[in-house]
């Protein structure tokens, strides 16, 4: 309260000083008898100085936070193509600034030479065809330049990803990102939307299995909010539901109605090879690991809204979009631990943020992202890929793959023999 | 406060040569100079709320979490729990600060206002081809600014979706609470926005085709008037689109329909839209975005040309060459749009399709910074507010100019498209040039508007003050955008937890940039107080002040209808035969015949 009074006693005291100062002003420009509109040469002559001397203090500070902050965020590229991407920002770079200067120096320079001066008189020069021709022509021709590097390393950046890059899906929320490796086989499995379960159970990212497809529609006809209870609910008479909430369980039945629909048809129509597909994925939350030298490709998707996948240091970043599986390929070429050396901070890591509004919490949005040398990669995928059995046979660390999420008892220790051919049984052929 | 504004200065220049009611002069008045003067006030109002705005956010920015009595002041304990702002407000408020400025400070003001003043003058009109429509142009747009301001106030909050609304986000009220009547409240304001603006434009249009004064060939315009043209011809041909995105917008969010949205889960309900495209949102929004980017620009270059050739007492350099540059601009602006789309998952074939049609745009803004150079040269320069703030333009048009070239080569824009570098960028280039220009028009035209001259000493250290705060405030921010900080973030200090370098960085900029942009901002007070304090007790001026050729300077200084009290007057010449040559005044106005042997130019 006495801040708010404090503020608003400032507000008036400013205004009051403003117009005593004016009155001033005025009374003391009634005594020089010059309108005011009429501006002294002592006034020209003043801006003119501050013409010029704004312009090294705008020069000045920009050579300062160049110097002082230029490159120190964004530190050098980690992927091969941010290395062309950088050099190819510098030599832009060196030419808009030369821009800058030449351009922004003419402009105040002019202002303060060819401030009035009495008895002098403006240069009449409306026109002249070879100079309006030059500077059509200049800039043409450094942006023809600009342009032709700038699609080279467009058309690299974006060019299909080879057929052995290694295939990961980054799936985007409400406010986080969830890694799908594509496993031993590269491909990613299918997925759909309508198979999505609660976060934390193993179908979070809606893949497409036999499975799942009956899952799903389980849920959705006996769950705790399936349809079944729905309808229960509703027409029951002996509870009493507000307006707005029979309003809304009616629409979120209407809703499930036209789901199952299309689910039933889903599992008409789906093939149970694609299962294999899906089984040897390997779903991975909080950090991705990326092996160095390798090229990845990511396939992107979003569950609710459009999320931006960016990574900064990998200069590298594509929007995340519901109902379109969008794509964008780099090969980090500095590991974590070099990269840690290189900027002298141990505790540097590579990350993933989102890069577009998202709601409340997008600036929490984020991954870590570790990459690590080929070998440690490899100690790092081996057991997510197969797991570890000890001499008896017994896992010691399970797989980490999506069958073993939608099967875990099949992962009970046994002996090795049965698991194997449980496992076989259940995985089809392709 | 623009009803009050009115009602104030009603004790002013009612010398009552025409018996006009309270209501018919102030209020709902169909003459074009009151209808600009309404157009300023309420603009100036909106402006001065989006400001406010600005700076609460930016308190947050610099020091994140930091407990505030400013904020609570302004946003109580239900957007400022203790004093710190929270996540979703934060939100809230950069979306209505965005919107706020560019479509009603910069489109409305400065086209509303400029247009409106000048247009009838310039081209020596008595007024508007139609009065009516330009009264009702300026009343849609006070209807959408009072729903707009008002959206500030509902209970779940303004729309938060980024000025730009993308949906699915802005669809979804499960996805933040600013989807749900705010967002309601956003669409519906700018429908009638968008009315104001065809309405507006259409008459401008006519006007300037149709009621020019004997003699006024198009290529005697000032172009000021060629500026305000062009504007009006974008304005018409990409508003509609704008109002198609948001309609069919609308009907996903109240009807069901799935025209952005498909295959979504928010907040647990699985939704049944299939098939539809967020992308195609972007698509038509940017097909209105990036034309208004020069909606808001070109009138702010036509005044500040007008400014510069006066105060330099010099012909506008290539007056032909700009004419050029203006419609070249209006054409390539309807074909760039996809620049702000290279990361959408868009085909990387079309990606450099935009890519060339974007630099291209370059060529003729860069022949209008050439040229405004070229009239300063050799100049007698002047400086009255008006040329400080318009010199200020070129240096900040050059300055913003010179960073879209990168953005627009797609392949640096990976990695700082929706940085902090894009922020900059945008506010140097439109922002800042279009907020000088209107300056500019402000301190130049008033003489016109108001009869009176506004302080001169107030004005320059206005004019000061903004450009050290600004460019205080921008130039940083490219550095903050460079090290890859992400816009719209609430909080920076996430980046503690990976890179304590930039984190540093980060921090240090932004309370840089937040010192600066409270210095502008208590700045503006200085114009605020300037502006109403002269409106009722600034020097009256003479006729023409500035010693300028084009017509308005020929109207009598206390405002008759009709502009003209006689006939209206016959134009022998171009608006720019400024120390020409054989003439013992450094200026002739537009309607002097030309002498015995004199050339036009
Ligand atoms: C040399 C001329 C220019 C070029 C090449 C250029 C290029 C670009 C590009 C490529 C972007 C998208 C960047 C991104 O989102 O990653 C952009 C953003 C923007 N530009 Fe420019 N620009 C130029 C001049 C202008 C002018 C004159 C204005 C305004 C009058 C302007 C206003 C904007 C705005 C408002 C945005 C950001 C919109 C948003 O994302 O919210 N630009 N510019
Ligand atoms: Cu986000
Ligand atoms: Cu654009």
């Amino acid at each position: 309260m006495v801040t708010k009074l404090v503020i608003l006693a400032v507000i008036i005291l400013g205004v009051i000083a403003i117009a005593q100062m004016m009155r001033v002003y005025e009374l003391s420009s009634k005594l020089r008898k010059t309108g005011e509109h009429e501006i002294s040469n002592r006034d020209n002559r003043l801006n003119a100085k501050m013409m010029l001397g704004f312009m090294f203090v705008l020069f000045g500070g920009f050579i300062w936070l160049m110097l002082k902050y230029g490159w120190v965020g964004r530190g050098s590229a980690a992927s091969v193509h941010g290395h062309d991407l950088d050099w190819l920002l510098n030599v832009n770079f060196v030419i808009i600034i030369a821009v800058f200067f030449l351009t922004n120096f003419l402009l105040f320079f002019y202002a303060y030479k060819y401030v009035k001066r009495p008895g002098v008189k403006a240069y009449y020069f409306p026109h002249d065809n070879r100079l309006e021709m030059a500077w059509t022509v200049v800039p043409a021709v450094v942006l023809a330049v600009i342009i032709i590097f700038g699609l080279r390393e467009w058309n690299q950046a974006t060019d299909e990803a080879a057929p052995e890059a290694i295939r990961v899906e980054l799936f985007s929320k409400q406010f986080a990102w969830v890694a799908r490796y594509s496993g031993m086989d590269n491909k990613l499995g299918k997925f759909d939307y309508k198979l999505t379960q609660e976060a934390e159970t193993p179908n979070e990212l809606a893949l497409m299995t036999t499975e799942t497809i009956d899952l799903a529609i389980e849920e959705m006809e006996n769950g705790v909010t399936g349809m079944k209870a729905l309808e229960a609910e509703l027409n029951n008479q002996e509870i009493m539901i507000s307006p707005e909430e029979r309003s809304k369980k009616t629409t979120d039945l209407r809703r499930k109605e036209s789901l199952i629909r299309l689910l039933y048809q889903m599992k008409k129509r789906h093939v149970t090879t694609l299962d294999a597909l899906a089984y040897d994925d390997i779903i991975q939350k909080d950090t991705l690991y990326l092996c160095k030298n390798k090229e990845y490709e990511f396939n992107f998707r979003s569950k609710d809204v459009i999320h931006s996948a960016y990574f900064p240091h990998f200069r590298a970043q594509m929007n995340t979009v519901p109902g379109l599986t969008t794509r964008f390929k780099f090969t980090p070429d500095k590991s974590t631990a070099e990269m840690r050396v290189e900027r002298n901070d141990e505790n540097f890591e590579y990350i993933l943020m989102c890069n577009k509004i998202c709601g409340g919490s997008h600036y929490k949005m984020k991954m870590f992202v570790v990459v690590l040398e080929e070998e440690d990669y490899n100690a790092w995928m081996e057991p997510k890929m197969n797991g570890v059995k000890d001499l008896d046979g017994n896992w010691t660390v399970k797989p980490s793959t999506f069958h073993v999420a939608l099967h875990p008892e099949l992962y009970e220790n046994k002996k090795v023999e049965e698991v194997e051919v449980e496992v076989a049984d259940s995985i089809p052929a392709e | 406060m623009a009803a009050v504004a009115h009602e104030a200065h009603g004790h002013h220049d009612d010398h009552g040569h025409h018996e006009e009611s309270f209501v018919s002069k102030y209020i709902f008045s169909q003459d074009h100079k009151m209808i600009g003067k309404q157009f300023l006030l309420t603009a100036v109002f909106m402006g001065v709320v989006a400001m406010l705005l600005s700076i609460l956010f930016r308190i947050q920015l610099a020091w994140p979490g930091e407990s505030s009595d400013f904020l609570s002041f302004f946003l109580g304990e239900k957007w400022a729990p203790g004093g710190v702002l929270s996540e979703d407000m934060y939100l809230g408020l950069v979306t209505i600060h965005g919107t706020i400025m560019v479509f009603f400070l910069l489109t409305g003001g400065l086209s509303g206002t400029f247009s409106n003043l000048l247009i009838p003058l310039q081209v020596g009109a008595r007024d508007m081809a139609s009065g009516f429509l330009n009264m009702l142009s300026y009343w849609f747009f006070f209807i959408s600014s009072v729903l707009m301001f008002c959206s500030l106030f509902i209970e779940t909050g303004p729309a938060m979706a980024g000025w730009t609304i993308y949906p699915p986000l802005s669809a979804l009220p499960q996805a933040v609470q600013g989807s749900g009547l705010g967002m309601t409240l956003w669409l519906a304001s700018m429908t009638v926005f968008i009315a104001s603006s065809l309405i507006g434009s259409l008459n401008y249009i006519v006007t300037i085709l149709n009621l020019r004064t004997k003699g006024m060939a198009m290529t005697r315009m000032p172009l000021t008037i060629w500026a305000f043209f062009v504007t009006a011809i974008l304005g018409v041909l990409s508003f509609p689109v704008l109002l198609s995105a948001a309609l069919l917008l609308m009907m996903d969010r109240l009807a069901g329909t799935s025209f952005y949205l498909s295959d979504i889960i928010v907040s647990g309900e699985m939704l049944t839209n299939h098939g539809g495209s967020p992308i195609l949102y972007q698509h038509l929004f940017w097909f209105l975005g990036h034309p208004e980017v020069y909606i808001v620009l070109l009138p702010a270059l036509g005044l500040s040309s007008e400014v510069i050739a006066t105060n330099s007492r010099k012909p506008i350099f290539g007056y032909r060459a700009m004419i050029g540059s203006i419609m070249a601009i209006g054409f390539l602006s309807f074909i760039v749009w996809a620049h702000h789309m290279f990361v959408t998952g868009m085909n990387p074939f079309l990606g450099s399709v935009f890519v060339f049609t974007t630099l291209l745009i370059a060529i003729p803004s860069a022949v209008k910074v050439f040229n405004y150079l070229t009239t300063l040269w050799k100049g007698s320069i002047v400086f009255t507010p008006a040329m400080l703030f318009a010199i200020g333009l070129v240096s900040t048009f050059i300055t913003g100019g010179v960073t879209g070239i990168i953005l627009a080569d797609a392949a640096l824009d990976i990695s700082i498209h929706d940085t902090y570098f894009v922020v900059a960028h945008f506010h140097v280039v439109m922002g800042l040039s279009a907020v000088f220009g209107m300056f500019a028009g402000v301190y130049h035209w008033f003489p016109k508007m108001y009869g009176r001259v506004m302080n001169t000493r107030l004005g320059y250290a206005h004019f000061w003050i903004t450009i050290i705060g600004a460019y205080g405030v921008f130039f940083p921010m490219h550095f903050v955008g460079l090290a890859g900080a992400p816009r719209r973030y609430y909080d920076y200090t996430v980046y503690g937890e990976f890179d304590s370098g930039s984190l540093e960085q980060m921090m240090d900029l932004n309370v840089i940039i937040t010192v600066f942009a409270m210095i502008a901002a208590t700045g503006q007070l200085l114009f605020l107080f300037n502006f109403f304090y002269s409106i009722f007790r600034g020097p009256v001026s003479p006729q023409n002040p500035w010693n300028s050729t084009t017509l308005e300077w020929t109207t009598p200084v206390e405002h008759v209808h009709g502009n003209w009290p006689g006939e209206l007057p016959t134009v022998h010449r171009w608006p720019y035969d400024y120390s020409k040559p054989g003439s013992d005044v450094d200026f002739i106005p537009q309607d002097v015949p030309l002498a015995e042997g004199e050339e036009e130019h």
